[in-house]
């Protein structure tokens, strides 16, 4: 029956010293997720600073939108109309690169990066606190979590409204795209850059900050009148965006790496666009 | 009969190992089985904290394989055959004995928080509330404090912060109130400044262990920081509150 006692392995008293006593591959979430967003990192950055073949006939890359100022001189660039602006500016530097991706992309970076999904993924990947659960976390001499360095996270709501105002332009072009050369019409391209407006709205609408200001912040959803507060319909519907926001956070998040990409594939004349138009 | 062994960690708060031991299974067993299996023939003398075996009660945590659990509702067939299982106690906690650990800490810190202070009663002298109005805050009251969160969140466990953060499990605590429909005591300014909101950096491992289910991060702790932001953070609110109150 049952063994004699007997000792196998001694541990030091202090239990400190071990990283973790977890058996299973925890190291494969951070790692997949940190290799995955450096992916997508070294792909914008690259993308950026192409400075050309973003825009296909009527299709404008996403990493391109809102189109500032345009150099319609490079290649697979639009018509300067299509800028906000006009003309690229004479002032700027020659080191580097003429690209409107530049000028906007620290807007939805920005949103991304104080997003509370974006904090938990990369303090675990990146920064080690903890890389994953009951394994010991980086030491710090005096951990102050979001307190000091990190108190600008607070201001994440700031950055929604930036986000927000990027799905409208986003809607925009996509809508744009449908004319080319005054004939209304649809490609593949279109549908690739609606399916990235979805996308990037079922992400967006599913933040925390929006949940805490449509009606989280209240405290009671029916007490000013005994009806139900608009609030509440509302967060409910926030809520069950939220309650799937990281898969919502990674889909559109490659999503809109392969809209770029694709429309630099046509641009460039490697792919070949189905449309209605014929070009 | 299959066996099974267990490296489980004998001391106190002075010293200790891990001492192996193996036992015959039984079809069902659960680690608490299992634990108790070898104090009733093994080893008398080998200290476990257990009430209800239900799940419930929220006495039985410990770590197994590294991962902070109940030891009543870890079943033995979950892991793969021959595997050793590990059986530890709680990190975050001084050791008592054995398995058990003291946390005391825990009661200290919810003695800290104002209690709930209801509102005057309607003029009929009842209160009214919707159950879309509690719905909530009775996502927190399933806690069993089983004190997992508090263990693995690693503001305490790692960071010893325990002067400047309550844990995850005060934290819906917290929630649980300052959401409540009736309640009408202000605990933002604590929650800021000595409870520790910001210590967390929400990476979710309370909402990971807690056997209860709850989204301590997502819906406790994330919507307290907002709250938070609104008092102290958010430029606009604070040049509102400024001009028109004053
Ligand atoms: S989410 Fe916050 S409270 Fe929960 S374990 Fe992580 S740091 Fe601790
Ligand atoms: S919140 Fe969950 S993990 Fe934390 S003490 Fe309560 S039941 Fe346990
Ligand atoms: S919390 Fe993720 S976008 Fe706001
Ligand atoms: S013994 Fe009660 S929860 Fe495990």
């Amino acid at each position: 029956m049952a063994q004699a006692t007997y000792l196998t392995q001694s541990f030091s008293g202090d239990k400190k010293t071990t990283l973790t006593m977890r058996t299973d591959r925890w190291w494969l979430e951070p790692f997949l997720t940190g290799a995955g967003f450096l992916a997508f990192v070294i792909y914008t950055t690259w993308a950026m600073f192409q400075a050309e073949y973003y825009w296909a006939g009527s299709y404008l890359s996403p990493l391109y939108s809102p189109l500032l100022f345009v150099d319609p001189s490079a290649s697979g660039a639009p018509p300067v109309a299509h800028a906000w602006f006009g003309y690229w500016p004479k002032w700027w530097p020659n080191f580097i690169p003429s690209s409107p991706a530049i000028l906007i992309l620290a807007g939805p970076l920005s949103f991304r990066l104080t997003c509370y999904y974006y904090r938990k993924f990369y303090y675990r990947a990146y920064f080690a606190t903890p890389s994953a659960c009951a394994v010991s976390a980086l030491a710090q001499k005096d951990y102050k979590g979001e307190t000091h360095l990190l108190l600008f996270q607070n201001l994440h709501r700031y950055t929604l409204y930036i986000a927000i105002f990027y799905i409208v332009i986003l809607t925009y072009d996509t809508l744009v795209s449908c004319f080319r050369d005054g004939r209304l019409g649809v490609g593949v391209g279109t549908l690739v850059m609606a399916v990235n407006v979805i996308l990037l709205s079922g992400y967006t609408f599913g933040c925390h900050a929006l949940r805490h200001l449509v009606g989280g912040r209240m405290d009671c959803f029916s007490c000013a009148s005994g009806q139900e507060h608009w609030g509440h319909k509302t967060w409910k519907k926030v809520t069950w965006l939220n309650e799937r926001h990281m898969p919502w956070a990674w889909v559109s998040m490659i999503w809109v790496g392969f809209t770029d990409f694709y429309i630099r594939m046509v641009s460039m004349g490697i792919w070949q666009d189905f449309n209605t138009w014929g070009n | 009969m299959a066996q099974r062994s267990f490296k489980i960690w004998r001391g106190d708060k002075n010293n200790g190992q891990f001492v192996a031991y193996a036992i015959e299974l039984e079809p069902g067993m659960v680690v608490l089985d299992a634990i108790h299996r070898i104090q009733s023939r093994q080893v008398t003398d080998l200290a476990v904290r257990w009430n209800c075996k239900a799940g419930k009660c929220g006495s039985c945590s410990v770590e197994i394989n590294g991962k902070p659990r109940l030891s009543c509702m870890t079943r033995l067939n979950e892991f793969p055959e021959g595997q050793v299982i590990t059986v530890q106690p709680l990190k975050t906690f001084p050791i008592i004995k054995d398995l058990v650990t003291d946390v005391s800490w825990n009661y200290a810190q919810n003695k800290r928080i104002a209690p709930f202070k209801p509102r005057t009663k309607d003029a009929d002298g009842n209160y009214r509330m919707y159950q879309r109005d509690v719905e909530r805050v009775q996502e927190f009251r399933k806690c069993i404090e089983c004190y997992l969160c508090q263990d693995v969140c690693h503001v305490l466990r790692d960071h010893a912060k325990k002067e400047e953060f309550v844990g995850p499990r005060f934290m819906i605590r917290l929630a649980s109130l300052e959401m409540h429909p009736l309640d009408i005591e202000d605990r933002i300014p604590k929650i800021k400044k000595e409870y520790g909101a910001g210590m967390c950096n929400i990476t979710k491992c309370c909402t990971d262990v807690c056997p209860e289910h709850i989204h301590i991060t997502d819906n406790g702790i994330v919507p307290l920081k907002e709250r938070v932001v609104d008092r102290y953070y958010d430029p606009i609110l604070w040049l509102w509150r400024k001009i028109f109150r004053g």
